[in-house]
């Protein structure tokens, strides 16, 4: 269960004076039970990647391929690859349409042509991964708060029982307390069920927590592919993508040239107060 | 998003139309309307005189123009097509049922002039003039019907939002699509009962949003003292310059010369 | 009215608002109609806001914060209590459209707050709603616009525009209104990293130059560093006040109404815990780092890092990749 890009371009108004590259030359692979994040400025591209992902969008040129098959090869079931790389868009509670939770998180398996219990089954065992209360599952999706309609409409993708995950900055615009429920709840969903989980995202710290592969896109090309902790030795170049590497990545490179010899690795809260304990002499 | 939809989009350029006033446009298109409807044979040669000469001031690119044609092209077609095998008359040319008659040819190439013609002349109004314009210029014009209790600022002000909206809303429109196709919806095949049904995920969600943003709208623009047209000053108000009033001789002169070459010489 | 109103006078030259005593509840009705259900958004809040300040209201989402800046021009009423803004009460419909212009608002969606399809015709909205005439209409835009580092573009549409940048199109569109204060209700929450930090920027550059004043309701703690005084809300209640130090004291109070609290905050919170001696309050990794140096006998050589994501005073405004 792998996908592989090799060599995408995909490009607006081709032929004409406004030509220009949303993706430039992108390749990668993402293997089974993986977690990825994926960071970039607005514009960068991120989002017309995710979408290659689950054939929304088609490529100018280059393949996508799943499980080592071109999605866009004569014949293939792309509605089908749907149900296995499950696309969440950015503020997906705008998507919820049914009369109750659990109709609208059905949708999904529905379409996948499942009995009605198997529906019923799927649905609310997403409901549950993702901490929706059983007491919801009869409301009107436009009755829930912000944070609990994020839930529903995660639900509704999970509920298709996708082997890849992807979500477009599944936190955006909550609180502090949704948006660590929300990341807490998919990474362990990676870790139980295995689940491979690519993760767009704007905030260097939340990626710096959860994944432990990073790809950093700028201007449509894949600037970085690498561990967190190296993509973050590249702070400066970053910083010219308009991007920034967490807190403490900066802190800890100032600490080491203030001459305390701290691991500059550290780019968690919780990484930094080991190292400056360790190189205080008091770990 | 339909990148030829090119009716009623701006094209930003310095040109004597452009600066004209929308009131005196908006007169100017409606008479033009007119004017096209008086003619029947060598009319039609002052007709697309007079837009060609509005569409060279213009300075839109003409090419960039008949893309709006391009949207009503099957309709085009088909009144040619239909006028042009259903007219009675005297046959040119048969072929088993189907018959081409003189009066027919004629009615199919004058329809086709007339509507090409008025879309063009139309366009040449929305093409030079920004949306807020056009609504500030029906307001005015319209103004005498707030005597009979016509809402009239209210209206413009409804359209002119809309405008503001539709982008966004087809935005939105394209995202909420997706979303459900990644879900597993199919906006494609099937019957059209089938396919009305698929619409659903599509257009609940979108009714939702359009009322969350009008709601949240009315607040910012209550928040903004917004307290309909009473007391309200304009930012750039209307005011008839001397081309403006140039632009309506010319106008009135070919409105003029359209109802002389119909009345008198027949044409 | 007329005693209270001679009584705010006196008072009005420190506090351009005060909250007194407010509560708000609203009902919701079940789908038959029936069963209205008392929701009690507000629960006894006093807060007054000092002319030319950096107030910031927190709190997670339903902690009652928005509607209470709703409060701030009128928006809602209180269901008891009053509010005064300038000295008048905004129960009073007389002054309703003085009040509003007054107490300018920002809110959090961009794209459901502007108005006209050209950005300076926006701003001139506000204006236009309150008679203000022609001549004068614009020199105010222009001044906005200026204001807000938007006169690049007056004549774009706002729908070519970055999320931070409508935020500013939006902060100009108030303040042509010419108000003492401005509300922002989450301004930056649907917003990129880089619209956030450009967005809070302008917004201190008003406070700072124009000595207008700002009430920033926000739920990331970053912003608020900066703010003169912090008011935190939680279940429709003030639960905590301060200037930012005092604030970002309390970790652990603040854990527990399940805040953010800046990392570098954070950091200082647990080393100190580990029995480190680092002051409580730290803001910036400046002060961090000149802790934990002295600690380690090392002399600060003031080194620091330019530009990071976090600290809103080093802004860089990234251009912007539009299509």
């Amino acid at each position: 269960m792998s996908l592989k890009l090799d060599h995408v371009y995909y490009t607006y108004s081709e032929g004409t004076a406004y030509q220009m590259h949303a993706l430039k030359d992108v390749s990668l692979e993402i293997p089974d039970g993986q977690f990825v994040g994926i960071i970039g400025h607005t514009g960068s591209g991120k989002s017309t990647l995710i979408q290659h992902f689950n054939a929304l969008m088609k490529p100018s040129s280059g393949t996508v391929s799943w499980n080592g098959e071109d999605i866009w090869g004569e014949g293939y079931d792309r509605r089908k690859l749907r149900f296995h790389v499950g696309l969440v868009f950015q503020y997906p509670e705008y998507q919820l349409f049914e009369e109750d939770v659990l109709t609208d998180v059905k949708f999904g398996p529905k379409n996948q042509g499942l009995s009605s219990e198997e529906q019923e089954a799927r649905a609310v065992e997403a409901l549950k991964l993702t901490g929706v209360p059983e007491d919801l599952f009869k409301k009107s999706p436009f009755d829930l708060s912000g944070g609990q309609k994020r839930r529903v409409a995660i639900a509704g993708v999970l509920a298709m029982n996708p082997d890849m995950l992807v979500l477009d900055e599944p936190t955006a615009g909550l609180d502090p307390k949704g948006r660590d429920e929300i990341l807490d709840q998919i990474s362990s969903l990676h870790e139980q069920r295995g689940i491979t989980v690519v993760l767009v995202s704007h905030s260097m710290e939340d990626v710096a927590r959860y994944v432990k592969r990073l790809i950093v896109m700028n201007r449509g090309e894949k600037a970085f592919d690498d561990t967190p902790e190296n993509v973050f030795d590249h702070y400066l170049e970053l910083e010219q993508m308009g991007l920034a590497a967490p807190q403490m990545t900066y802190l800890m490179h100032e600490l080491r040239e203030n001459g305390l010899e701290v691991d500059v690795h550290a780019d968690t809260v919780e990484e930094a107060e080991q190292s400056i304990l360790a190189a205080l002499g008091r770990g | 998003m339909d990148k030829n939809l090119t009716i009623g989009q701006y094209y930003p350029a310095d040109s004597v139309i452009h600066k004209l006033d929308p009131r005196v446009k908006l007169i100017g298109t409606l008479l033009y309307i007119i004017s096209l409807f008086l003619f029947h044979t060598w009319g039609y040669v002052l007709g697309v005189g007079f837009l060609a000469v509005m569409i060279i001031l213009s300075r839109v690119p003409f090419l960039y123009m008949l893309r709006g044609v391009k949207t009503i092209w099957l309709i085009l077609v088909l009144t040619m097509v239909f006028n042009l095998f259903l007219t009675q008359g005297t046959i040119l040319w048969q072929a088993g049922i189907f018959k081409i008659t003189y009066e027919g040819l004629s009615m199919a190439v004058q329809l086709g002039i007339r509507l090409v013609a008025l879309i063009l002349g139309a366009s040449i109004m929305t093409l030079t003039t920004t949306p807020n314009k056009l609504t500030d210029g029906m307001e005015s014009l319209f103004r005498p019907l707030k005597v009979v209790h016509v809402p009239v600022h209210e209206i413009a002000m409804m359209m002119s939002i809309a405008l503001r909206f539709i982008p966004i809303l087809m935005e939105e429109t394209d995202k909420i699509k997706k979303a459900q196709m990644a879900r597993g919806a199919d906006f494609e095949s099937g019957n059209l009962i089938t396919k009305a049904k698929a619409m659903v995920p599509l257009l609940v969600p979108l009714f939702v949003s359009a009322f969350r943003r009008a709601n949240d709208l009315a607040m910012a623009m209550e928040a903004r003292c917004y307290h309909g047209g009473e007391g309200r000053t304009q930012m750039k108000p209307l005011r008839y310059e001397s081309r403006d009033y140039v632009a309506l001789a010319v106008l009135l002169a070919y409105f003029g010369a359209s109802i002389a070459v119909h009345a008198a010489l027949g044409w | 009215m007329e005693n209270s109103i001679t009584e705010e006078n006196k008072k009005e030259d420190r506090d351009i608002i005060r909250v007194d005593d407010v509560r708000y509840d609203y009902q919701t009705y079940a789908d038959d109609g029936e069963e209205a259900e008392v929701t009690h958004a507000i629960r006894g809040v006093d807060l007054q806001i000092r002319d030319g300040e950096f107030a910031a209201i927190l709190g997670h989402n339903g902690s009652g914060k928005s509607t209470l800046a709703k409060h701030l021009n009128a928006l809602l009423l209180p269901t008891e209590g009053a509010v005064w803004v300038t000295g008048m009460n905004t129960a009073d419909d007389e002054h309703l459209w003085d009040i509003r212009q007054n107490a300018g608002m920002v809110f959090q969606n961009p794209d459901n707050q502007i108005v006209a399809s050209v950005v300076e015709e926006d701003v001139g909205f506000g204006p236009e709603n309150i008679g203000v005439p022609t001549d004068e209409i614009w020199t105010r835009v222009g001044e906005a616009l200026e204001k807000t580092g938007m006169t690049a573009y007056r004549e774009h549409s706002p729908n070519r525009l970055s999320g931070g940048q409508k935020q500013r199109v939006a902060i100009a569109g108030v303040m042509a209104m010419k108000p003492r204060c401005i509300i922002l209700d989450e301004p930056t929450a649907m917003l990129d990293p880089n619209g956030r930090k450009e967005v809070i920027h302008a917004v201190r550059e008003l406070n700072r130059k124009e000595g207008v004043t700002v009430i920033l309701i926000t739920h990331y703690m970053e912003e608020v560093i900066h703010a003169d005084r912090i008011f935190i809300m939680d279940e429709g209640k003030l639960v905590m006040q301060g200037t930012p130090r005092e604030i970002f004291s309390q970790v652990e109070k603040l854990q527990e109404l399940r805040l953010d609290v800046p990392q570098v905050t954070r950091l200082a919170h647990l080393l100190r815990k580990d029995g480190l001696d680092i002051p409580e309050g730290i803001l910036t990794r400046k002060e961090l780092v000149r802790a934990v140096c002295r600690i380690a006998g090392l002399a600060d050589r003031h080194v620091e890092r330019r530009g990071t994501a976090a600290d809103p005073d080093q802004v860089t405004v990234i251009q912007d990749q539009m299509r």
